[in-house]
């Protein structure tokens, strides 16, 4: 395609609408005398000079704002629907998605089950809404900057007639004086921060022209922020783990390769002073009467020493004694810890005696790890006790068998054998809370139950997100770049000394208002005739 | 502490009652003034912003003893945050007042920030403890820049509304005039709420009902107006025996629809009286007081809102939060209602600047999308505290 070549002289991409050096209006805009369409410049872009192939087709597609506002009213309506109920991951725990939102809500909830909404936000669909405005983004800007920054950038001193003319505000004054109105007109634009150029009798003043390319900036903050969410779907980018801790108990932290280790010196929770005037009603009206003040983990951070053996205790050094609470997580090495749930009075060990049924004498007492329960118990004097079976969530199975739920000791329960002196065969006894069957036939020993020891277990969270400096960096670039285009305005005066005549013409991105005061207030300053807003006068006429 | 803060509070209602009407007898109703009319209206409207600024000294001196009484930032509770709100929206008016001088801008900003704060007070008002997820300065930070950017966006919407209620064609019936009315009466309808509350409040009126949750529990609710709507399968225990007329099944907070339904009809009723005294629209009624506001000067106040607030919205409702989130609940994001709410308003104020900045959209279609803007965000503020369950849901 051919070059546009201008009566000035400067040589324009095919396609431009209006020159870029002196902004003569080509083609039809040339004969119409309407106020300038001055969007991008009338800047030669792909999207509105290429229609032909497919590969047009879809630049132009995406690069329509028509389009990208189509794109966010569809996720605006999306994201809505997402929060009609609760999506599933924040459904209660144990709950079933497939049975749940039908119970909950009825037809309707299953419905939206079936549709895929408990999980809209990671659905396919809603992915690809997300892709097709990241497209949109990257297409529409590059579309759009290339050419205005080319137009911003040829744009010279003296303009041509038509331009000026057909500027939304524009004015004539009849003066013989025009030099000494120049003068005058750079004395007052370079007070108000105006950049001046002069040539020929022509002056040219620009501000903030930097305004200009905060939309583009924004949406390569934009840009990085949605790479940086999608490197998340890639292993190892992240690392999101959990780890629970009896209090005393050590253990080393998931995801470092066993090269941090952390203690639990203690699990609290602390709960705000019910009797305490300035809270008390707040207090009271709760569900359950109470309010957390505190949950906090004393915990001691290690670090290995050495290489790892395995089969061998590591040998740790302390890093740090550090209280892990909600809000004020333990950081170290680009890991975080999170306090983010706990357990309290879990069972730790359980304490029993073996007795004689005739005299109900104590024979012997042990006490049982329930994490690490030992085989065999010896009590002394022929006395002993073995464990035959352990379920540390004891339930009935469907058989009527005994069974465990999980390996967590919430309801221990024993077959214990018992042997003395008098039953060196051994005697069976199957001990549970507040339960003792004796399944093979009735014994003469016993062993009872004496004591429980609990203890709180603490939860924490284990997360390393090798993404977030890389969304840091996008939600910063976003964020100057919104400032940039939406606090500043880019301004633009010419005035031009014609036969007798002064002309004056003036434009802005946007916010016409504060423009023209300001222009009115330099006008008057320089002894020029207010300029008319061609825009404003339309709508009077209305 | 507490009781000087209410009273600072009350103060601050009363002048932004009082500046309502002073910026009322600014505007003038006259095509051509004479001068000392115009000399007048200025007076009238300085005087304006004077009780205003007044207001806001006492509304900040609420916030302050409130502040000092509680042992943190008051903005913990909806009662809390709507008061924080309003005062945004005060101090975003007087911004925009110095930046514009235009005194019409007061007949509708300041009973917005009015209403807000008769609507807080329907809440509870105690001071509340923090929840250990709240104890953090990013509360301040977070909540403190969201407040303030809502408040200057729902300048925005104060302007669009006053360059619809002046444009929009009364002579004849369309969906425009239609849409006005429709927002007038929900204007209308929050006002009942306000009234009914504090009037069945105060005459002590209550019903108790037993009834059946969702999940299969028998539970207490308490009805402080009559029930029209009842709680499934719900037995009157004790209070007023009035009601109800249906019952609705347990997913369905019966309570509050019922409180929407009253406030939904009583909106009508004063709407329907309205009707019947001004014999018009009452958008068409108002219309004349508005009739030499600069529509140009509105749509830019408008737009220059959204401009100013839109950044802020962003810096606080997203960036923030983000922030927060990733300390606090250890991800910068979760898809919870509040965050997708957030979202969305986000989303719409972006659509707003490329339809307005690219596409050309000035004037009505700006102004309605001003006035939808405001719509999402008080929806994010009460339908998703309320309604919608989350992590946010604190009051």
């Amino acid at each position: 395609m051919k070059e546009i070549l201008c009566e000035c002289g400067h040589k324009n991409p095919y396609g431009t609408i209006l020159c870029e050096s002196c902004g003569k209006p080509f083609g039809e805009e040339e004969q119409s005398d309407e106020i300038l369409n001055m969007r991008y410049e009338g800047s030669a872009r792909r999207s509105q000079t290429y229609k032909r192939t497919l590969v047009d087709k879809v630049w132009n597609f995406f690069s329509s704002v028509k389009v990208g506002v189509w794109i966010i009213v569809i996720l605006v309506v999306a994201s809505a629907i997402g929060t009609l109920f609760p999506q599933e991951m924040y459904i209660p725990p144990g709950e079933t998605a497939s049975s749940y939102y039908k119970e909950q809500y009825g037809s309707i909830g299953e419905l939206y089950y079936k549709l895929g909404f408990h999980n809209l936000y990671s659905s396919w669909w809603y992915i690809i809404l997300l892709a097709a405005l990241a497209t949109s983004i990257i297409i529409a800007s590059i579309d759009r900057f290339f050419p205005l920054y080319r137009s911003l950038k040829n744009q010279r001193v003296i303009r041509h007639d038509s331009f000026l003319k057909r500027q939304r505000i524009f004015g004539v004054t009849k003066t013989a004086k025009s030099d000494k109105v120049l003068t005058k007109a750079k004395e007052e634009l370079e007070k108000k921060r105006y950049h001046v150029k002069e040539e020929n009798g022509n002056l040219f003043a620009e501000k903030n022209r930097f305004s200009r390319w905060g939309a583009y900036v924004n949406h390569v903050g934009l840009i990085i922020f949605l790479i940086g969410a999608m490197l998340r779907y890639f292993p190892g980018m992240y690392v999101d783990e959990f780890i629970q801790l009896r209090d005393g108990e050590t253990k080393a932290v998931p995801g470092t390769n066993g090269e941090y280790y952390i203690t639990n010196n203690e699990f609290i929770v602390e709960l705000y002073d019910e009797e305490d005037d300035k809270y008390q009603s707040a207090i009271q009206r709760t569900k359950d009467g109470v309010v957390v003040k505190n949950y906090q983990t004393n915990a001691t951070l290690y670090k290995r020493v050495g290489e790892a053996i395995p089969g061998q205790e590591p040998k740790l050094k302390k890093v740090q004694d550090y209280p892990i609470r909600v809000n004020q997580p333990l950081k170290f090495d680009g890991f975080s810890l999170y306090q983010t749930s706990y357990k309290l009075n879990e069972f730790v060990s359980m304490s029993f005696d073996l007795e004689r049924k005739s005299d109900n004498k104590k024979l012997g007492s042990f006490t049982i790890d329930l994490l690490n329960p030992k085989e065999r118990y010896d009590l002394g004097d022929g006395y002993a006790v073995e464990i035959l079976d352990y379920f540390p969530d004891f339930f009935f199975n469907e058989k009527g068998e005994p069974a465990t739920r999980s390996k967590s000791p919430n309801n221990p329960a024993f077959i214990f054998k018992m042997f003395s002196p008098e039953t060196p065969e051994g005697e069976t006894s199957f001990v549970a809370i507040r339960q003792t069957l004796e399944p093979l036939g009735e014994t003469q020993h016993r062993v009872s139950f004496s004591g429980v020891e609990t203890t709180n277990t603490t939860v924490l969270t284990v997360r390393k997100d090798y993404t977030l400096w890389i969304l840091a960096i996008g939600g910063a670039i976003f964020m100057i770049g919104v400032v940039q285009g939406m606090y500043w305005h880019h301004r633009r005066i010419w005035i031009s000394s014609k036969e007798n005549e002064v002309w004056f013409a003036a434009h802005t991105n946007k916010g016409w208002f504060g423009m023209k005061n300001e222009v009115d207030d330099i006008a008057e300053k320089v002894g020029l005739n207010k300029p008319i807003d061609r825009v404003q006068n339309e709508n009077m006429q209305e | 502490m507490e009781q000087l803060s209410s009273n600072l509070l009350l103060i601050a209602f009363i002048l932004y009652l009082v500046s309502t009407f002073v910026f009322a007898g600014s505007i003038s109703r006259k095509k051509y003034s004479t001068d000392k009319q115009l000399d007048r209206n200025k007076k009238w409207g300085k005087l304006g912003i004077a009780v205003s600024i007044i207001g806001f000294l006492f509304h900040l001196g609420y916030f302050i003893t409130r502040w000092i009484a509680s042992g943190h930032i008051p903005n913990s509770n909806l009662f809390e945050y709507m008061t924080l709100f309003s005062m945004a929206i005060v101090l975003a008016f007087i911004v925009i007042h110095f930046m514009y001088q235009l005194n019409v801008l007061g007949v509708i900003a300041m009973p917005v920030a009015l209403l807000l704060i008769a609507y807080a007070s329907v809440f509870p008002r105690d001071i509340q403890p923090l929840i250990p997820a709240l104890q953090s300065n990013w509360l301040i930070l977070h909540v403190s820049t969201v407040a303030l950017a809502q408040g200057v966006l729902a300048i925005s919407f104060v302007a669009g509304l006053l360059y619809l209620l002046r444009s929009v064609n009364q002579s004849e019936k369309s969906k425009q005039t239609f849409w006005l009315e429709v927002v007038l009466y929900s204007v209308l309808s929050v006002i009942a709420f306000i009234l009914l509350t504090f009037g069945f409040r105060i005459a002590g009126y209550e019903t108790v009902f037993h009834y059946i949750d969702r999940d299969g529990f028998e539970a207490e609710y308490v009805y402080e107006l009559p029930a029209l709507i009842g709680p499934n399968e719900g037995e009157i225990v004790s209070g007023k025996a009035f009601g109800p007329l249906i019952s609705v099944p347990a997913i369905i907070d019966a309570g509050q629809l019922n409180t929407v339904i009253w406030s939904l009809l009583a909106g009508l009723a004063l709407y329907l009286l309205l009707r019947l005294l001004l014999r018009k629209r009452i958008a068409a009624a108002i219309q004349p007081a508005f009739k030499n506001i600069n529509l140009d000067l509105v749509d830019e106040i408008s737009f220059r809102a959204i401009a100013i607030g839109f950044p802020l919205f962003s810096l606080g409702g997203l960036v923030f939060a983000m922030i927060w989130a990733q300390i606090a609940w250890t991800r910068f994001w979760g898809w919870d209602p509040k965050e997708v709410w957030a979202l969305i308003t986000f989303l719409f104020y972006a659509a707003y600047l490329h339809l307005r900045l690219s596409k050309g959209w000035h004037g009505t279609k700006s102004a309605w999308l001003a006035v939808i803007g405001f719509v999402i965000i008080i929806f994010n503020l009460v339908v998703v505290n309320l309604i919608l369950v989350g992590l946010h849901s604190y009051a």
